[in-house]
């Protein structure tokens, strides 16, 4: 039994002793309730990706984590352990589960061609393929390895990168590394705006 | 926050100001209600709408937007009239009795050393007198004229509450109150803290908006307090903690610095940010920057980072000016960018001036958009009638879209406001193709090392050598990355437990220095989840992890006086007692100090130990807070120096000048904030927010509207220099009309949430309207003080 059964169980207990001790007990009753909707989800611990108050979330999911079943999230709810949010979400947070299952959430890669009016899926290892040879090809032609004075600078400034204050800290990490480890100056985040 | 969320409760006034927390962090807001109810606190919120924080306040006063500094320059000349001043701590923890340069000055608006034709300051002046030792020279009676403190009185003298009022439009019995409930904070036993957002930085002057406010808490002595501090509530989920990972035109993680072209060498480098102190006895901490900078490059470079080859210095890239991301699309309008990678930033519908940014965009060879969802930023070169009127036959831009994965289907950490480094569980797998950021950067990252290993090219070696020998190269494990986040000993893999065993040797990595102590060889410490409460004060120690090294509140050395008595016996943070600190956090300090050394040194991140009541050479500015005017002035003028009306020191490009407004043209004022069912644009995409909020509209005052023959839920045009924007008008009384310098202003509040590839209605988005021009320290842009007009429209 976890927490949330055990919470419902002493509820409903409550409620019928006392309605026992008021002599209204019913006699028989043959249809079940409804079962409870979240009995055989898997429940996850995160934090909400919005603002950063940092409320914690419960999230639920089905699948039983058998090969070629996937797990899907059918509900989001405050976590009330959290110290700071006990449990609370407030309007943004409330909507996360249509965030996860927007329908506007990217599916696979995509290019558009120069003047193309439309998108062409392709595959990721055409998208890697692709986006390294145009990355290489300006990179090796504008890499500045020296400044006027002889100092060496090693930067490359005609490609720039816009990174996301959404993504978490070892995700930041890996994009950091990639960023600087390739020689780019200009990189920015939602921090500055 | 140097406190955080649930310390808010502590507090005995809350001040919510340049922000409107109820509304944009209402879980956090609990805390104030929290603060009220159970504290007996009392809420001031300063703001030109009666917002949704308002709503609930024990005091409320208007202000015009951009005008706050006035507004506490004013406040701080009432604290020293009335004598509401917390001298012992001004004394013992801020720079008050240290003596400034003798050519130091402020004349008319101009601080010295001002060179009009660059339009910047020689801030050589703006520094303290040396001893022949080199240490900063004090007079701790503050008698000396030039004191920081006499310097201070003398700047505000100016900032009468008639001169206040007369900028703010502030009616002067509300001012009044408000200077009155705060200054009541001065004595040992009251706290404020002051809560603010965007409100404050989105301004030509933002830094110092906050600044004035930090001041104004060292008067009272109010930092390092439970229940005080200066508290940012950030925007994004991790916003926190991508600063932590230095994702900066001129960062690197830890607060590190990018090497410019100043540091010719790793020797140099280390000159230039370790400094030395500036007062006897020094903590100085900053003077560890080797141990952190070598430590980081072992974890970028790895094996290849050697003493030898200065542990990889010189394949780091090096700046010579700040490539914010305002100047960059200035360079890619100009046709200097061919590539630009855009990750999680809907950037088209957030940089002001909506049109050039799509100039810019149509100048790339090319783009990659990294995002979970259909963002107008990746179809930029769509046309769409009204809303992004582009020809697209004739944009050349290679565009690739590239699906992620959301917080929900990875693992790994986030850092909200208060620090808490708090690690989330997958629960669901990416939709379809989707994959994780990471991933994304390892399949391009794979890919060029192949080609330089094949082809040689510029600076292969440094392609070569970037460390990312992760047990699955393609996809690196949150796990590993925070291992190598916390640090480790690289002999013997060994998690490292403090950052005070870090070396300067390369003998350990660490990826970002404040964070060591977060994965230790007890494990995961960001995943404890233990809430008790033992003090009963909100610090719950076993909760996540807080930077640095589990410290809750920050500077709490400043929480007990110069002897180590608590200045509250209720608000015991640290204590001396038997020869000894004790106390409920982990002290901010180094605790085998006694009481009078620890003073001295209690800001412990500054050469001279002292918090900064005068700034020294580190804002664009000026030393203090001075009041400019927004670049789109209302009034047309400056009070306090005609010949000085905006911020001298802020940077704009030429096309940019050319598009601001002029009163006469554009009278009202534009400000733009949030709503609460909304997240930027982001929340569009999701059904339940886009019904609680699905139509786009802006706020005008009934004094206005009746002018303007506009009613409630009217189709409007709002226009400023750069373009308009068609939506519904909401007619308030939430909005009154000010009266500022002898004129009557009216505010047009616009929300941000206007977009066209979301589940809510079309709309124009609100980018279109603000001026590109920014902070004069930050770049942050001027999206809370600008011009427009308004008039009737035909429905869209």
């Amino acid at each position: 039994m976890n927490r949330r059964q055990f919470f419902k169980l002493c509820a409903g207990g409550v409620a019928t002793s006392a309605i026992a001790g008021l002599g209204l007990m019913p006699t028989l009753a043959f249809a079940a309730p409804r079962e409870f909707k979240l009995i055989r989800a898997k429940e996850t611990r995160n934090n909400c990706c919005y603002c950063s108050v940092g409320c914690g979330l419960l999230m639920y999911s089905r699948g039983d984590v058998s090969k070629n079943v996937e797990p899907s999230l059918f509900h989001i709810e405050g976590d009330a352990d959290h110290p700071v949010s006990r449990g609370a979400l407030c309007p943004k947070g409330a909507g996360l589960l249509d965030f996860v299952n927007s329908p506007n959430r990217l599916q696979y890669p995509e290019y558009r061609a120069p003047g193309a009016a439309t998108w062409q899926r392709i595959s990721w290892q055409e998208a890697f393929t692709r986006i390294a040879r145009l990355m290489k090809d300006d990179r090796d032609q504008n890499m500045i390895k020296t400044n006027a004075a002889g100092t060496p600078v090693n930067r490359w400034m005609t490609t720039g990168m816009l990174t996301a204050s959404a993504q978490s800290n070892e995700a930041g990490f890996l994009t950091q590394k990639f960023a600087r480890g390739l020689g780019l100056v200009a990189v920015d985040t939602q921090a500055r705006i | 926050m140097t406190n955080h969320w649930i310390d808010i409760k502590n507090a005995d006034v809350v001040v919510v100001m340049g922000g409107n927390a109820a509304e944009n962090h209402p879980v956090g807001f609990s805390w104030v209600t929290e603060a009220m109810q159970h504290n007996n606190a009392k809420l001031v919120v300063v703001d030109p709408r009666f917002n949704r924080s308002a709503a609930v306040a024990d005091y409320y006063a208007n202000l015009r937007s951009g005008s706050d500094i006035a507004f506490f320059l004013g406040l701080i000349r009432y604290l020293i009239d009335t004598n509401q001043v917390n001298y012992d701590y001004v004394k013992t923890f801020t720079n008050a009795s240290f003596i400034v340069r003798e050519d130091y000055g402020y004349e008319d608006g101009l601080f010295t050393g001002y060179d009009p034709k660059t339009g910047s300051y020689d801030k050589e002046s703006w520094f303290y007198e040396l001893d022949d030792q080199g240490y900063a020279m004090v007079d701790e009676s503050l008698e000396h004229p030039r004191c920081v403190w006499n310097l201070l009185k003398q700047h505000v003298d100016r900032y009468t509450i008639d001169k206040v009022v007369n900028i703010t439009g502030t009616p002067k019995a509300q001012y009044e109150q408000v200077c009155q409930v705060i200054g009541a904070t001065h004595a040992n036993n009251k706290v404020a803290t002051f809560l603010y957002a965007l409100g404050w930085t989105q301004h030509t002057k933002g830094a110092q908006n906050i600044r004035s406010m930090a001041m104004v808490q060292l008067i009272l002595g109010n930092m390092g307090m439970l229940g005080g501090g200066v508290n940012a509530l950030r925007g994004h989920s991790n916003i926190q903690g991508i600063t932590d990972m230095g994702l900066l035109c001129q960062n690197l993680p830890g607060y590190l610095k990018l090497p410019s072209d100043k540091d010719v060498d790793l020797q140099a480098h280390f000159e230039h940010h370790a400094p030395k102190p500036l007062r006897p006895g020094q903590t100085n901490y900053w003077q560890n920057y080797p141990k952190f900078f070598v430590s980081l490059m072992k974890s970028f470079w790895g094996e290849a980072a050697t003493p030898e080859n200065n542990f990889g210095y010189e394949w780091m890239p090096k700046w010579d000016m700040q490539y914010d991301v305002l100047r960059y699309f200035e360079m890619m309008k100009q046709g200097k960018v061919n590539g630009y990678i855009v990750q999680g930033f809907n950037v088209l519908s957030s940089l002001p001036n909506k049109a050039k940014i799509n100039e810019a965009l149509a100048k790339l060879k090319f783009l990659v958009v990294v995002d979970p969802l259909a963002v107008e930023t990746a179809t930029f070169w769509r046309n769409k009638k009204l809303f992004n009127e582009v020809d697209t036959a004739n944009i050349m831009t290679e565009v690739f879209r590239l699906p992620t994965g959301c917080f929900a289907e990875e693992e790994g950490t986030i850092v909200n406001s208060g620090r808490w480094m708090q690690w989330h569980w997958k629960g669901a797998n990416s939709p379809k193709e989707a994959k994780a950021d990471g991933e994304i950067w390892a399949g391009i990252l794979a890919e060029l090392k192949r080609l330089y290993a094949e082809e040689g090219g510029a600076l292969p070696e440094a392609v070569a050598a970037l460390d990312w020998q992760y047990v699955n190269p393609a996809n690196p494990t949150a796990e590993e990355v925070a291992k190598q986040l916390n640090g480790q000993d690289v002999a013997t893999g060994r998690q490292l437990s403090s950052f005070g065993e870090l070396k300067a040797d390369g003998s350990t990595a660490c990826g970002c220095w404040i964070y060591t102590g977060s994965w230790t060889e007890q494990g995961n410490m960001m995943a404890r989840r233990d809430n008790a409460d033992p003090s009963g004060k909100g610090i719950t120690p076993g909760w996540s992890f807080a930077w640095p090294a589990n410290r809750r509140i920050l500077y709490n050395r400043a929480s007990a006086d110069v002897n180590g008595n608590p200045w509250d016996k209720d608000r015991t943070l640290m204590e001396w007692t038997d020869g000894k600190w004790t106390g409920i956090d982990v002290p901010d300090f180094n605790s085998k100090l006694d009481p009078q050394a620890s003073a001295k040194t209690g800001f412990l991140m500054q050469p001279e130990g002292h918090a900064r009541l005068f700034a020294n050479r580190l804002m664009a500015e000026g030393p203090f807070p001075e009041h400019y005017e927004p670049m789109e002035s209302p009034i047309g003028t400056n009070p306090m120096h005609p010949e000085v009306i905006t911020n001298p020191a802020v940077r704009i490009f030429a096309d940019d000048k050319a598009q601001l407004g002029d009163f006469e043209d554009f009278p009202y004022v534009g400000t733009s904030y949030h709503l609460t069912e909304h997240f930027n644009n982001w929340t569009t995409h999701s059904r339940l927010n886009a019904i609680a909020q699905p139509q786009h509209f802006i706020e005008m005052d009934e004094v206005l509207a009746k002018q303007k023959g506009i009613a409630n839920g009217d189709w409007v045009k709002v226009s400023s220099k750069r373009n308009y924007i068609v939506t519904k008008a909401l007619v308030t009384k939430r909005l009154q009309p000010y009266v500022v310098n002898g004129k009557t202003l009216h505010t047009i509040g616009i929300p941000l949430h206007a977009n066209y590839e979301g589940l809510t209605r079309e709309a124009y988005e609100i980018n279109s309207l603000t001026p590109y021009v920014g902070d004069a320290n930050t770049q942050t842009p001027e999206y809370k003080a600008f011009l427009v007009n308004i008039e009737k429209a035909e429905a869209i």
